[in-house]
């Protein structure tokens, strides 16, 4: 990776005013009889010191942590996004053993507008004490083990990043940490002191893995959480697209979620990475992303941001070799009291790379969503180019949306491309549509899921029909 | 069906457009209105299918004995009215086989199964000389003038309404496509299918003969005859039919 690669979307807000997040961090840890495992409050080096003991990790990783969590102390919230002043950072538990996590918790605990949001999706009982971080097993682990099998045979490694430490030490270490360190920004550093659950995905040199990695086929592995962290390395010529997350609303009394996800796309491989995220209403859920590029490969992301309240999320890729391409589509759904600020950055390095960035969002009621992207060209990526392309679709006069589209370009050769559409549900296209028969809803609907219809069909067909079916929730009651 | 309409008063934005329209197309008859531009037609039949930014000041439009101007323009449409649009609008990212059964789903209120549904939409392609590849299109977006008008007649043949207005479903249309359509509306004849169909040319109604032919000018039916008043329009233009809507002013509102 290159040095210097800067925090962008960033200004400098000098250190002050943080001083009050490293206090209250002296509370110490508990162990109760039963030994799950569960730190206090707040964040400081003995909650680092306890995941890390708990993970039996080596020490370096313990270093990393601790070292990650002093450049957390040192970096301000950004200011220069969505407004995070709603975010106490100390009233947060950093740390519950997993296994705790899911015992601890009962259906009953499940709220119920959660319950009847899996009711209206036909989720399986079966899969629902699951998704809701209730204590339960994937059924079909039939269908996981002849996979599992299939996958070994060729090489590939998926495992839960814990597991991936463990097992591959000296892969893991050589790129844990490398496209995204924790000096990025101070979310990505939070997650670097106290990470914990996500994926560890290796694709061995040429292997092409066309049934799509799916974090609900990684059993055993911890629940994925609050400070997820995923490392995908796609070797030379291979392929694999890997999907995280579930459909159903990922129920969680947490309201802090930082994850982190690293990607190596090595000489000429390709790696589409799809998220649906569907998080509870009450969830920051501020996401660091990033994959690194080498000569000829491809990375692909699709990204839905539907849930939360407050999403900041542009998954990026730095293209560091000639030929490299990247695409970036984006999809968020802003209602009531939400604000989704999302979109994608690419960093062209290298000559005779190109990128695309598509971004729609949707906006209801009072929901706000902003499209926030950067195309930065360095000087010597010669014929470079870039699309970028952000459309909004408002649904309410009190909705609301905004585009901040950074273009820095310093090669005369590169080209970028950059258009922005907002629309309003149109009269004439609802009119036209109910005079066929359709409801007023009915035609509100149709007209939203042709909006996304460009990136709901690069999703596994599964998961369009999800994401049609959680915006027709989400646009229930939104007309007359 | 059976389409009364009785003296009919619509406004937009305040101007009075449809100034006491009265018409009666019977159930199984074609009706044909011609007029200058700018002269109501359009807004006669959107007013008829609901649009919402007409304001009926007055009158009825009775369907089968239901005065359907309290309904939803989709309720309407289940009632088995169906217009097709003078400027059909387009709709990115849906594509025209998904529609179709979403609205015939919406029209019967029953699930579609899928073989029916299919055969019907081959049927139908085949009537109007169509591909099957342009089912896949995305509903109008990118339609030439005339595909516009022919995609049309395709839902209308699909949702298989009782009575179609039709809103210049002739203008674009190249000879040979205009053949091809004709022959879409001549297949929906039936003692229990009625027509009103808007055009400027005779050309129209020599493929599909009208049992009458209306001719409006400012907002009201100034001419009523046989399929001979749109030969008599062509040969002699509106001047005679203007300055006779000029002698009989409007009723007052
Ligand atoms: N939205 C609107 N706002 C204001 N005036 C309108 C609106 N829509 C229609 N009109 C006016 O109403 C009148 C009748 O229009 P209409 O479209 O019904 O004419 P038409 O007889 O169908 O004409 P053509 O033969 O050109 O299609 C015209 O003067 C038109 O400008
Ligand atoms: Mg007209």
């Amino acid at each position: 990776m290159p040095e210097a690669i800067e925090e962008r979307f960033s200004d400098n807000i000098p250190d002050a005013a943080i001083a009050q997040i490293n206090e209250a961090y002296e509370f110490g840890w508990s162990q109760p009889e039963n030994y799950t495992i569960k730190a206090p409050k707040g964040l400081s080096r003995e909650v680092v010191e306890l995941i890390s003991k708990s993970k039996e990790e080596p020490a370096w990783m313990l270093e990393f942590r601790m070292k990650a969590l002093d450049i957390y102390r040192s970096k301000p919230i950004p200011k220069w996004g969505a407004d995070l002043s709603g975010l106490d950072l100390e009233n947060i538990y950093y740390y519950i053993k997993p296994t705790d996590m899911l015992n601890s918790r009962t259906w009953d605990d499940v709220p119920d507008d959660i319950k009847r949001t899996f009711d209206k999706l036909g989720i399986p009982e079966s899969e629902r004490g699951m998704l809701a971080g209730v204590g339960a097993q994937y059924e079909s682990e039939m269908v996981y083990h002849n996979l599992k099998e299939e996958w070994e045979k060729l090489g590939v490694i998926f495992l839960s990043i814990e597991d991936g430490m463990r097992e591959h030490p000296e892969l893991f270490r050589e790129h844990f940490g490398t496209v995204i360190p924790p000096e990025d920004n101070k979310f990505a550093a939070v997650n670097s002191a106290v990470w914990s659950g996500g994926s560890f995905v290796y694709v061995p040199k040429g292997v092409q893995v066309e049934v799509p990695l799916q974090t609900y086929f990684r059993i055993n592995a911890e629940n994925s959480g609050q400070f997820e962290r995923t490392l995908i390395i796609i070797d030379e010529g291979a392929y694999a697209h890997y999907i995280e997350g579930c459909t159903a609303p990922s129920y969680s009394s947490d309201s802090f979620h930082s994850g982190v996800i690293e990607i190596v796309v090595k000489k000429g491989a390709r790696m589409r990475y799809s998220t649906i995220q569907n998080w509870s209403h009450n969830v920051y859920n501020l996401v660091t992303q990033r994959a690194a590029v080498y000569e000829g490969a491809v990375m692909e992301w699709v990204d839905g941001n539907l849930g939360s309240k407050v999403t900041m999320k542009y998954p990026a890729t730095y293209l560091l070799e000639p030929g490299a391409r990247g695409e970036i589509l984006s999809i968020a759904m802003a209602t009531t009291g939400q604000h989704q600020d999302a979109g994608g950055k690419v960093v062209h390095f290298a000559p005779n790379t190109s990128s695309s960035i598509v971004s729609k969002s949707i906006s209801k009621n009072n929901g706000r969503s902003s499209y926030r992207g950067l195309v930065k060209i360095y000087d010597g990526a010669k014929n470079a180019k870039s699309n970028v392309e952000c459309d909004a679709l408002l649904l309410n006069d009190d909705s609301r949306t905004d585009t901040y589209p950074y273009i820095e370009i310093e090669e005369k050769t590169a080209s970028v491309g950059h258009e922005a559409t907002v629309s309003k549900i149109n009269d004439e296209q609802v009119f036209y549509l109910m005079s066929r028969g359709l409801s007023e809803e009915a035609a509100t609907g149709l007209i939203v899921r042709g909006f996304i219809e460009p990136i709901a069909k690069e999703l596994p067909l599964e998961y369009a029909v999800e994401l049609n079916r959680l915006i027709e929730l989400e646009m229930e009651g939104s007309v007359g | 069906m059976n389409l009364e309409i009785k003296d009919l008063w619509v406004s937009i934005d305040n101007e009075m457009i449809l100034k006491g329209v009265n018409l009666h197309v019977p159930a199984g008859q074609f009706h044909a209105i011609m007029g200058p531009n700018g002269n109501g037609k359009s807004t006669l039949v959107k007013a008829i299918a609901g649009a919402p930014e007409y304001t009926i000041e007055r009158g009825e439009v009775l369907y089968n004995g239901v005065n359907i101007l309290e309904l939803e323009p989709d309720e309407r449409a289940r009632q088995g009215l169906y217009l097709a649009f003078q400027y059909p609008v387009e709709i990115p990212g849906v594509t025209v086989a998904n529609f179709l059964r979403l609205a015939i789903q919406a029209r019967t209120g029953q699930e579609v199964q899928f073989m029916d549904f299919y055969k019907k939409l081959t049927r139908a392609l085949e009537i109007l000389d169509w591909d099957e590849s342009w089912v896949n299109r995305y509903l109008n977006q990118g339609f030439s003038g005339g595909e516009k008008k022919r995609n049309e007649i395709l839902q209308m043949l699909m949702l298989e309404p009782s009575c179609a207005l039709m809103d210049e479903t002739d203008s674009g249309l190249d000879i040979d496509a205009l053949k091809v359509v004709a022959k879409g509306v001549n297949a929906m004849r039936s003692a229990n299918f009625s027509a009103l169909m808007i055009t400027h040319y005779n050309r129209l109604l020599e493929f599909i003969v009208p049992d009458m032919v209306h001719i409006m000018v400012d907002g009201r039916i100034v001419k009523s005859g046989g399929k001979e008043l749109a030969v008599e329009l062509e040969a002699n233009g509106y001047e005679p039919v203007k300055a006779m809507a000029a002698a009989q002013p409007a009723a007052a509102f």
